[in-house]
């Protein structure tokens, strides 16, 4: 039923890679549904399997080394898990955008960003030249950047300007998800405000879904609708924005709001997680953040907990899910 | 309390190296003049390329500021011959960014530790003592001494460069960026460490950072920098409640969550998308104006012609400014 509200909706993702002779889990068993007209904010810390999950979702993960153990990523009614390589191309750049941490990286520095984009929307969109550089132009406006842009280089913009050109490219055929990867890491504070508000404006205009990846709690809670937090490869928690400030349920998340440094919090200590995030190797069966939990029990060492269900739509994987215990 | 570093009018000019040998050289840093205080936490912010890491550096004669002078603990950098100033640097250790490229790959922790106290020619006994002590002080077992960087996370490379910054027994820090590689639950981790540490060594930090939610939780004191000029400084607290230079003002409205956290005036991201954004320009050709004043909203013909100067608006509190009004 879920899956035809949502826009893209994935179903129990399980991911592997394999290193030699040994295979390690990345992902054990991603949920996470898109509304069309929704930014759904993905927050993790390095290694949590955010890029792993996006790379799916786009059909770009390297198999091998990587395998997919189970699950289904819907999308129009489809698997994307079980299409062919050629069908997979007429959604990928065209239903589904990507938009990249570094820009640089991901913008051809031999072409001129004109004919990048004009490039993708005769193949894509099957337009003649002619109308794709209207289109272009149209694009780069609506981007906030200037239409002389259309004859430079990528190595002649600015780090922020690169990302807008980026972005123009992403909405250049209309799609109906874009996926955007730590946007701003790579930005100064004050480009990131602009970045975020320029990808606002876009979703507001087109109803787009926007899955917003990111390291950072706050950024996401400027932008976001939804917020999903994973840790490890695993959903932890899931919830409107408001609802996860207001009332986080589970100690990673709680933890991870108040280890936060702000003037708010000078002269007390910062609330610290110990330890480290586990290598995927060496998560045993239980609940991946059990061994830096502050309130885990012997049952969250042996069974991974399932998502319950709380009020505002709210879900959370933990066997004692907003159970009051001092931070610190 | 006194003052442990007074920087007086410090400018470093980086001249380029073409064959023809360029009379304009680019200023990194113009003009800066700070006072630190004993046992304090004096904060710099500001975007890329601002000039924050060439001023830390300039600070401690790593690359000696082409005019102005430091005064340390009243003795003048500028007056120290070379040897002397190598053996007085052992007062003043630096922190990078990047915890990955400031250790040695190919020494054993162990090395890494010692190797400050080898050159001062302490016996092997006394060094022993001290890398026990160190390793113990920043958390980390004994075991990993023999270990060498690769085998080590990031944050406790991280760890690491702090113990060995402290074998020194300095009484100055430059921490430049400390934590911007890590994750959010290690930067907790470190920011508390180099806060008891100060306390228990009775240090002084000059601390470097792009983000201003943890300079406004760790500083006393903050500066802020934009194209290598302070525009405005303040105590904490009287920075947040009232920041005055446009500059500051847009700086800390572009904390991301910043509304919710430490009560500053939020961007209105919904609003900033329907605005054209101005993107910086590149270099400016006058140099005669004030340096924000292409970006800034407030300018006029008067700050196209003139630079400002740093004046004080109420105790402690400086802002280069021509259209903020002294004395309330």
């Amino acid at each position: 039923m879920e899956r035809m509200a949502s826009l893209l909706s994935i179903e129990d993702l399980r991911v592997a890679f394999s290193l030699g002779k040994k295979e390690t889990t990345v992902l054990r068993g991603i949920n996470l549904s898109i509304l069309g007209n929704e930014i759904h904010g993905l927050v993790g810390e390095s290694g949590s399997g955010k890029t792993v999950t996006s790379t799916c979702i786009i059909g770009l993960l390297p198999i091998p080394p990587a395998r997919i153990l189970s699950g289904h990523i819907y999308f129009d009614g489809k698997d994307l898990l079980s299409l062919p390589e050629e069908q997979m191309r007429t959604y990928r750049g065209r239903k589904i955008a990507m938009i990249f941490q570094e820009p640089a990286k991901y913008l051809n520095p031999a072409f001129k960003i004109g004919e990048q984009i004009i490039e993708m929307l005769m193949l894509h969109m099957g337009m003649k030249k002619r109308s794709a550089y209207e289109r272009v132009v149209e694009l780069l406006r609506l981007v906030g950047l200037d239409e002389k842009v259309i004859d430079s280089y990528p190595h002649e913009l600015s780090g922020g300007m690169k990302q807008r050109a980026m972005i123009a490219m992403a909405i250049s055929c209309d799609p109906d998800l874009i996926i955007a990867d730590e946007p701003t890491t790579a930005l100064d504070v004050t480009l990131q405000v602009q970045i975020l508000a320029l990808l606002k404006k876009l979703k507001d205009m087109r109803k787009l879904g926007v899955l917003f990846i990111s390291h950072d709690l706050y950024l996401v809670s400027e932008i976001a609708d939804r917020v999903s937090v994973i840790y490890a490869g695993r959903i932890v928690e899931s919830a409107t924005k408001e609802e996860l400030f207001r009332n986080p349920l589970h100690p990673y998340t709680r933890l991870l709001m108040h280890s936060i440094p702000d003037a708010k919090k000078k002269g007390s200590k910062l609330a610290t997680i110990p330890g480290q995030v586990p290598d995927a190797a060496e998560i045993g069966n239980g609940c991946a953040f059990a061994n830096r939990c502050p309130i885990a029990k012997e049952d969250c060492f042996n069974d991974i907990p399932s998502y319950v269900a709380y009020e505002n739509a709210h879900t959370v994987a933990c066997y004692y899910a907003g159970k009051i215990w001092q931070i610190l | 309390m006194a003052d442990l570093i007074e920087s007086k009018n410090i400018t470093k000019i980086y001249r380029s190296r073409s064959l023809a040998g360029s009379k304009h050289g680019f200023k990194a840093v113009d003009e800066v003049s700070v006072n630190i205080k004993k046992q304090s936490i004096f904060g710099l912010v500001g975007e890329s390329g601002c000039g924050k890491t060439t001023f830390g550096r300039a600070l401690m004669y790593l690359d000696p500021p082409t005019s102005g002078s430091v005064i340390f603990d009243d003795v003048p950098l500028g007056s120290l011959k070379p040897k002397e100033l190598r053996r007085f640097r052992n007062r003043m250790q630096i922190v990078f960014q990047d915890p990955n490229s400031a250790l040695d790959p190919k020494m054993s922790i162990y090395n890494s530790l010692s190797e400050g106290m080898v050159n001062l020619k302490i016996p092997k006994e006394q060094r022993d003592r001290k890398v026990n002590d160190l390793i113990n002080l920043v958390g980390i077992g004994k075991a990993y001494l023999r270990r060498f960087p690769h085998e080590l996370s990031g944050g406790q490379k991280q760890r690491i460069v702090i113990a060995r910054a402290l074998s020194m027994d300095p009484d100055f820090l430059v921490l430049d960026e400390p934590t911007s590689n890590l994750d959010v639950s290690i930067q907790a981790q470190i920011i508390n460490l180099l806060i008891d540490l100060k306390n228990e060594f009775e240090l002084t930090y000059l601390f470097i950072s792009h983000d201003l939610n943890l300079v406004s939780y760790m500083c006393d004191e903050i500066a802020v920098m934009f194209k290598g000029r302070i525009v405005e400084q303040a105590e904490t607290e009287l920075l947040i409640s009232e920041p005055s230079h446009p500059y500051t003002q847009k700086l800390f409205s572009s904390i991301p969550g910043g509304a919710q956290r430490i009560g500053v005036k939020s961007l209105n991201i919904g609003e900033l998308g329907e605005k054209t954004i101005r993107e910086p320009q590149k270099e400016e050709k006058s140099q005669a104006g004030c340096s924000y004043y292409s970006q800034c909203p407030m300018g006029d013909a008067e700050c196209s012609l003139s630079a400002p100067f740093l004046r004080e608006l109420s105790r402690g509190h400086v802002v280069s400014c021509h259209k903020i009004r002294t004395g309330k």
